[in-house]
């Protein structure tokens, strides 16, 4: 029964994804086809559809690069390449990682703080959460490159002004979040605790803190996923020359289209593993305090 | 009144009424610092404005005094900040007192319990204006104040002329970015992510099929994908079209099929003892059922396609456009040009966001986080 | 078959597979109902009575037997709008006003917006709700709102009502006004009424005839005929006669059901 039950869950996404392959291979030959002919017409051979096919699967920069080919570009830049080596896939995965989990974790408690802030302040709660919520309609990143620029002007260079990008794309979501899981509790249960003539921040740490801890893993799920996004962009202005964001950049410049895509796949790999993170760290969490089965 | 207000008003009242017992002074505002006989006056003044705080005409004084005070003392600092480059002791106090004053009032107004009238709902505007005109104050000042270089934090003053002198430069790069980019990007994304969800949900194996990768791929760096896109359609405003028309189309379409799943099944068989049809089902109960889930996807994507479009362009551009402007401008340190492009991304975002959220306010106003 | 009945039920099951291995929903149920009966069907949680009206209104497909609504199958009878059907919540559309969520049925049988109207109003006023039109639901109390969700089951005009513990989420004070009116209605349009319940004073109250279920596996332990007569008022439950159907239904859920799980 629950294999059957597991089976019916993974069978369509398996289906899915290989129909999405399929068409990726479809789409592979078909825009790389242009360049190849051309290439014949230069060489003057004479070619057939299944050569055609082969070579189009195995230029140096096609349009679109196979799924085989990004594979193998990973492969050869994760295994084959030591992890000090500036060529490294995994070194430059690391940079970005690194400035990610930072800005991640100073959002994070940024958030937190000012959510509690908000929760006990009505002043704050009417003055500044409306800045909250508008300063995400403004399109931040658009600011990283100058953030990078100014703070390598006056002598900050590396990690932290990746990681302070990071950190405003992160507060966000936590801070939202965690101002509805504050105010989560019944007011049954706060009246309980009014009974009891509890302080501030015993009402805070017995009952507003734990009842907020789902709507703090939803959030941090958000977080951390801006928070990637924040470092890449980050990584772009200034020719920097570490991370994964630069690879992208080096790649568009120098038309390495296999490069871009294994970079892209890396950051896709580590935004999944990222996010799982916090769904098991989420579950772990939920059954300790007894909130799920 | 808290402890904590009490110590607010102690310490905003005394600075001001400092400064105002000795407007224009040199001696206090610019050289050398507070005397004896500025700190005993400014004792006994303390303690008559708590006494007239305390007055039975102290209701409406405790309320507006603060924020008259304090808008005063900010006439009297703004001026200062015009006539001097060297600021004393005195100067910065005045400026603490006003801080402090003007959250007391901010703190006061927010005290008064909301009522559903025109009343409460400008003065729950007015309090976040007030706080960002603060905001924008001490920007000002301090920046003007302790002399921070222009390259890494220049005045509101200094970005607001600039941008008055570059309107025509704003607006060329704001159709270019905004009007093109954007709003077709926007448009096409939000429209076929749409579309292709209603089409998924009539196959319930596509629909468990594409939801797990669609959740997985809305959560991706997918901004990745500009220099891709870049490759493909160019270097006009198409390529940065499809950076946000690839960014949107992934949340609209998983809030779109769990929107399309948000009916009850009480209310869908009720559909069906009515004999209703698949199209009338849609129309009449699922289609509704699932706005709230649509403008959710609406308004985070408002942000998206801008962010896409911005910085798609760091990729390649013509000479126009918002995020070309910023890289260039950020490289020949003209931090001010930068500023009022990111003035012109802001006002256009929240603006962009509000009219979304306005239109979800007339369509989901049956929705019970939105009834009145 | 008989051609006089409104709902003609032989010999029907209706097994629910599940994980655990199969649920006996319904398990050889016979039932007959002619036109006018005001049908109560009580039991305990599990007895089925839901689900045996949810077969009857074409919602749940059974497993073996037959069934005829209207002298049609279930099905027929459904895309014939033959029954009304009153869910346990009101189940208004919070997007549509009162009198719109009345007209929603109308609209989908496609009627003109004339007749429309005027079957709302009327059906409006049946519930008395004249004057509520423009209102939303979510600005009803519950009560009021369950009134509309019977207005609109009556604005499709069915002979049958099938209603569904539909008063099930209200307060004691404000079910007694309901089934009085219901009572009326009853009287006054002479429709055939199919309702569940699991309040023993409501079932006598209500109904002309009493069904008794029992759960594991669902079934019809007994079928008692009210001696009532069809007027009545609230005062009615003061009599003995009242009093001795009501012990004969407590009797009958008594032995149909045992304590022990």
């Amino acid at each position: 029964m629950k294999i059957k039950a597991v089976a019916s869950k993974i069978g369509p996404v398996v289906i899915v994804v290989a129909a999405i392959v399929a068409l990726w291979y479809v789409g592979a030959v078909i825009m790389n086809t242009p360049w190849q002919k051309d290439m014949y017409q230069r060489a003057k051979v004479e070619w057939t559809t299944s050569q055609l096919i082969r070579d189009t699967l195995a230029q140096k920069r096609p349009v679109l690069p196979a799924p085989h080919q990004v594979l193998e570009e990973i492969y050869k830049t994760t295994v084959l390449k030591k992890i000090t080596s500036k060529r490294s896939l995994i070194y430059h995965a690391w940079v970005t990682l690194s400035s990610t989990m930072l800005g991640f974790i100073i959002g994070t408690i940024l958030g937190i703080v000012l959510a509690i802030g908000i929760v006990h302040n009505r002043a704050l709660d009417k003055s500044l959460m409306p800045w909250v919520v508008s300063s995400q309609t403004i399109p931040i990143l658009a600011i990283a490159p100058m953030i990078i620029v100014v703070l390598n002007a006056v002598g900050i260079q590396g990690l932290l002004p990746k990681a302070f990008i990071s950190t405003y794309l992160s507060f966000f979501p936590v801070t939202v979040g965690m101002v509805k899981g504050l105010r989560s509790p019944e007011l049954s249960h706060l009246d309980l605790m009014r009974t009891y003539s509890a302080s501030q921040w015993q009402v805070l740490w017995k009952l507003r803190w734990p009842s907020s801890v789902p709507y703090l893993f939803t959030s941090m799920k958000i977080a951390i996923a801006a928070a990637l996004v924040g470092a890449i962009v980050g990584e772009l202005p200034t020719g920097a020359v570490e991370g994964l964001g630069a690879r992208l950049l080096a790649g568009s410049y120098y038309g390495q289209t296999i490069q871009i895509w294994s970079a892209l796949f890396m950051a896709a790999f580590m935004a999944g593993s990222l996010v799982a993170l916090v769904g098991f760290a989420n579950t772990y969490v939920l059954k300790r305090m007894g909130m799920a089965t | 009144m808290s402890k904590f207000q009490k110590i607010l008003s102690n310490l905003g009242l005394a600075g001001v009424f400092l400064a105002i017992l000795f407007p224009g002074n040199d001696m206090f505002l610019q050289r050398g610092s507070v005397d004896w006989m500025v700190l005993v006056s400014g004792v006994i003044l303390m303690m008559v404005g708590f006494a007239i705080v305390k007055s039975p005409a102290g209701k409406f004084l405790t309320l507006w005094l603060p924020g008259i005070v304090s808008f005063y003392a900010v006439t009297i600092i703004l001026a200062e900040l015009d006539k001097s480059t060297d600021f004393r002791s005195g100067f910065w106090l005045l400026l603490l007192g006003a801080w402090l004053l003007g959250w007391l009032f901010v703190e006061r107004l927010s005290a008064i319990a909301d009522t559903p009238d025109i009343v409460s709902l400008v003065r729950n505007i007015a309090i976040p204006v007030i706080f960002g005109l603060w905001l924008l104050l001490g920007w000002e000042v301090v920046v003007r104040g302790f002399d921070v270089p222009q390259v890494l934090l220049p005045p509101p003053s200094m970005i607001a002329a600039r941008f008055a002198a570059s309107t025509s430069i704003l607006w060329a790069d704001f159709k270019q970015t905004f009007l093109q980019a954007v709003l077709i990007g926007y448009f096409l994304g939000c429209g076929s992510g749409f579309l292709i969800a209603i089409v998924i949900d009539r196959s319930p194996f596509l629909r468990r099929g594409l939801l797990p990768i669609g959740n997985l791929v809305s959560a991706l760096p997918i901004i990745g994908v500009a220099p891709i896109m870049v490759m493909w359609f160019g270097f006009d405003w198409q390529s940065k079209a499809a950076v946000v028309v690839v960014m949107t189309f992934f949340p609209m379409l998983v809030n779109t099929l769990a929107g399309l799943s948000a009916a009850s099944n009480m209310q869908l068989d009720l559909m069906k003892t009515y004999g209703a049809n698949y199209r009338q089902t849609l129309f009449k109960l699922r289609l509704p059922e699932a706005l709230p889930f649509i403008f959710n996807a609406l308004k985070i994507n408002s942000t998206l396609a801008l962010i896409g479009a911005i910085v798609a362009e760091f990729f390649g551009t013509p000479i126009v456009g918002m995020g070309f402007r910023i890289s260039t401008e950020v490289g020949r340190m003209n931090v001010d040009m930068v500023w009022a492009e990111i003035a012109v991304a802001a006002v256009a975002g929240s603006a962009f966001y509000g009219v979304i959220a306005l239109i979800e306010r007339r369509l989901t106003f049956w929705h019970p986080s939105l009834r009145a | 078959m008989d051609d006089t009945s409104v709902i003609d039920i032989n010999d029907l099951s209706l097994t629910f597979k599940t994980g655990d291995g199969d649920v006996h929903a319904l398990s050889n149920i016979d039932l007959d109902v002619k036109p006018g009966e005001f049908v109560s069907l009580i039991g305990p949680s599990g007895c089925g009575k839901t689900t045996l009206l949810r077969t009857i209104a074409d919602l749940e497909q059974p497993t073996a037997g037959d069934i005829s609504v209207n002298g049609m199958s279930p099905h027929a009878a459904r895309m014939s709008r033959a029954y009304g059907y009153v869910f346990q919540a009101a189940a208004l559309y919070p997007w549509r006003t009162i009198a719109r969520n009345v007209s929603l049925p109308l609209e989908i049988m496609g009627l003109d917006a004339a007749t429309r109207q005027k079957r709302v109003a009327e059906n409006l006023q049946l519930v008395n709700l004249e004057g509520f039109e423009k209102k939303f639901p979510w600005q009803l109390s519950g009560g009021m709102q369950q009134r509309a969700s019977i207005a609109r089951a009556l604005a499709v005009e069915p002979d049958l009502l099938l209603m569904d513990e539909p008063f099930g989420a209200l307060d004691e004070i404000v079910r007694d006004h309901l089934n009085e009116q219901l009572l009326k209605l009853w009287a006054k349009t002479n429709k055939t009424i199919i309702f569940v319940t699991h309040s023993i004073p409501e079932a006598v109250y209500l109904s002309s005839k009493i069904v008794v279920m029992s759960p594991r596996p669902g079934r019809i332990h007994e079928i008692i005929d009210s001696s009532l007569p069809r007027d009545r008022t609230l005062d009615i439950r003061e009599t003995t006669e009242f009093h001795e159907i009501a012990h004969r239904v407590r009797e009958g859920l008594r032995q149909g059901h045992s304590y022990e799980d």
